[in-house]
């Protein structure tokens, strides 16, 4: 599978990501490079191998459901770039 | 104060009466000034806090009231764990204004211990990087030679204990990210068992592999600090409830019958021969002291680093999709929506952080994920089956921490070059297994890094290999040359 520019680019839209023509090129070598490497995961079998998302065996645990206090509007609002009236301000959706 | 021994020795100097907590916060604090301009360790120094904090120690002392192994000691941490109200960047530019409004559990529990935190260290961006020169600020350098690098992405961590700025600190490791930099800078660094220590308030990079872990000049340092900040978090979701050891506990001078796997896979091309010769030289100490040692293979070792290139960089560009310029960090200014996003992402990113934001978006996406994805956390299965076999076995698996010792800053571009850095610490961060770098020799005046590993929750396995080992050898009594310029 070798990656092309069209797909460099595509890939940073799904990342939000803008990129210059040199990161373009720059990427899409660099890119190619590393999935080439990762290539030789393709030598092993793994057809009867179950996945492994955490090394640690571990079950869920819920915790009662019980109200509890909450982090403060202000404390919340603390580092927002731009905030008016209690909420995050950003350019205008519709 | 900069030739300390170890914790205990100035835990009973404050406590003695020796010395007040506000004199030994500030003797640091001065050789953090006198040392730190060549060092470039500390992102934020928290000077101010930091004595008043020691002041109220020292109320305690006048009180009568008994201290605790770490209380009054000072101590920094990585700038990707939050500390409320101090800046928190990640070495990261696109969150160069953010002060957290909590504390991670780990900074909790180091401020219930009493130690007193002196500042945030810098690293790679997001803990991407394996020599601290992908920092969003500047690199940091190595205490042994100031043109290497220190090691990454806990660079500022390691360089900091070598520089004897302050004699612990805390590092993250996801791929390496303790060890490699230990070993570049001749400290002790600890990667605890994945869930020993809680990550809540720890900036996520590759939520399945980041683990903390401590920075000390000696093994029973390790310990101590380990002993404050390891045991179930409730707010961690992937923390392991597990009867917590006083670590210290196991820091015996015997490995009598102690049996040591040697994988050959650690010790083929790419080993530089001057590191492996050190090696050799550590594993016939412990043969010397009576541990029984034997060669073994771990066979799938080379397909590890193809799958933590896959894996770590799918779970970055997830974990980084937070960062839009919405609710913290740097904004970029825009006329609609998905601008904003993207430009505030491109100025607010460097280099390593895109790139693997590019490798992982794609890793997972439509189509993709079977072929890359699901293949490497099928790869990751038979490292750890791996694992498993050679435990069987053997209580500890010895390997180099690094191929070579610290290289020059700006020497290595390639990032394939780059990542081979990381070539016998990342298997062990896909199967979740704890191991610690100690000093094992030095190469050319550079230091080299031994690698202990052990089985989950074995931490005190890997103590006891470690401290035999340091106490039949020197190399950790060794400070770099920059010290005896200040002192």
């Amino acid at each position: 599978m070798k990656l092309s520019r069209e797909e460099v680019e595509h890939v940073a839209l799904l990342a939000r990501l803008q990129l210059s023509e040199e990161e373009v090129e720059l990427y899409t070598e660099q890119l190619n490079s590393i999935l080439g490497y990762a290539e030789m995961l393709q030598k092993l079998n793994t057809d009867q191998v179950s996945p492994t998302a955490h090394a640690v065996q571990l079950v869920n645990i819920l915790r009662e459901d019980e109200v509890r206090p909450s982090m403060s509007r202000d404390k919340i609002l603390m580092n927002a770039p731009d905030e008016e009236d209690g909420f995050f301000r950003v350019p205008k959706i519709v | 104060m900069t030739m300390f021994k170890s914790l205990e020795e100035l835990h009973n100097r404050l406590v003695k009466k020796e010395i007040s907590c506000v004199e030994l916060t500030r003797s640091f604090i001065d050789h953090i000034d006198s040392v730190d301009s060549q060092v470039k360790a500390f992102l934020t120094v928290t000077a101010d806090s930091a004595l008043i904090k020691a002041a109220e120690v020292d109320k305690k002392i006048a009180g009568g009231e008994s201290l605790g192994p770490l209380e009054g000691l000072p101590m920094a941490m990585k700038d990707n764990m939050c500390t409320e109200g101090i800046p928190t960047t990640c070495g990261s530019r696109i969150l160069e204004n953010f002060n957290p409004p909590y504390d991670a559990a780990v900074t909790e529990r180091l401020k219930a211990a009493g130690a007193v935190l002196l500042g945030k260290l810098n690293m790679d961006e997001f803990a991407m990087g394996s020599s601290t020169e992908n920092s969003g600020y500047h690199p940091t350098a190595n205490p042994w030679d100031l043109e290497s690098v220190p090691g990454g992405s806990s660079g500022g961590s390691a360089a900091c204990v070598a520089a004897r700025e302050v004699p612990f600190a805390l590092g993250s490791d996801t791929g390496g990210s303790i060890r490699q930099p230990a070993a570049f800078c001749g400290v002790v660094g600890l990667k605890p068992t994945y869930g020993a220590v809680s990550r809540y308030g720890l900036v996520a990079f590759a939520s399945s592999l980041d683990q903390i872990g401590p920075l000390t000049t000696n093994v029973r340092d390790n310990a101590l600090v380990l002993n404050a900040i390891a045991g179930h978090d409730p707010k961690d979701s992937t923390s392991v409830p597990f009867v917590k050891p006083d670590y210290t506990q196991f820091l015996e001078n015997n490995v009598k019958g102690l049996k040591i796997g040697i994988p050959d896979e650690y010790f083929a091309s790419g080993l530089n021969s001057d590191v492996a010769e050190v090696i050799q030289k550590a594993i016939r100490t412990f043969e010397s002291l009576g541990a029984e040692i034997e060669r073994c293979s771990l066979p799938h070792t080379e397909f590890a680093m193809p799958a933590y290139y896959i894996i770590a960089p799918a779970e970055c560009s997830s974990n980084l999709a937070r960062y839009d310029g919405v609710r913290y960090g740097y904004r970029a200014e825009a006329d609609d929506m998905i601008e904003m996003f993207k430009k505030t992402r491109e100025k607010g990113f460097g280099q390593e952080v895109k790139r693997r934001i590019m490798l992982g978006t794609y890793a997972l996406s439509s189509g993709y994920y079977d072929a890359y994805y699901l293949k490497a956390q099928k790869v990751r299965t038979l490292i750890k089956q791996d694992f498993d076999r050679a435990f069987e076995k053997y209580d500890v698996l010895l390997s180099p921490t690094a191929p070579t010792t610290a290289y020059k800053i700006g020497e290595k571009s390639d990032p394939l070059a780059m990542y081979m850095g990381d070539v016998y610490t990342i298997p062990v961060n896909l199967a979740g297994l704890p191991a610690i770098s100690v000093p094992a020799g030095f190469v050319d005046g550079m230091p080299v890094g031994m690698q202990l590993i052990s089985k989950h929750f074995e931490e005190g396995t890997l103590y006891k290999a470690a401290y035999a080992f340091e106490q039949n050898t020197a190399y950790h009594h060794q400070a770099p040359a920059l010290l005896k310029e200040v002192r």
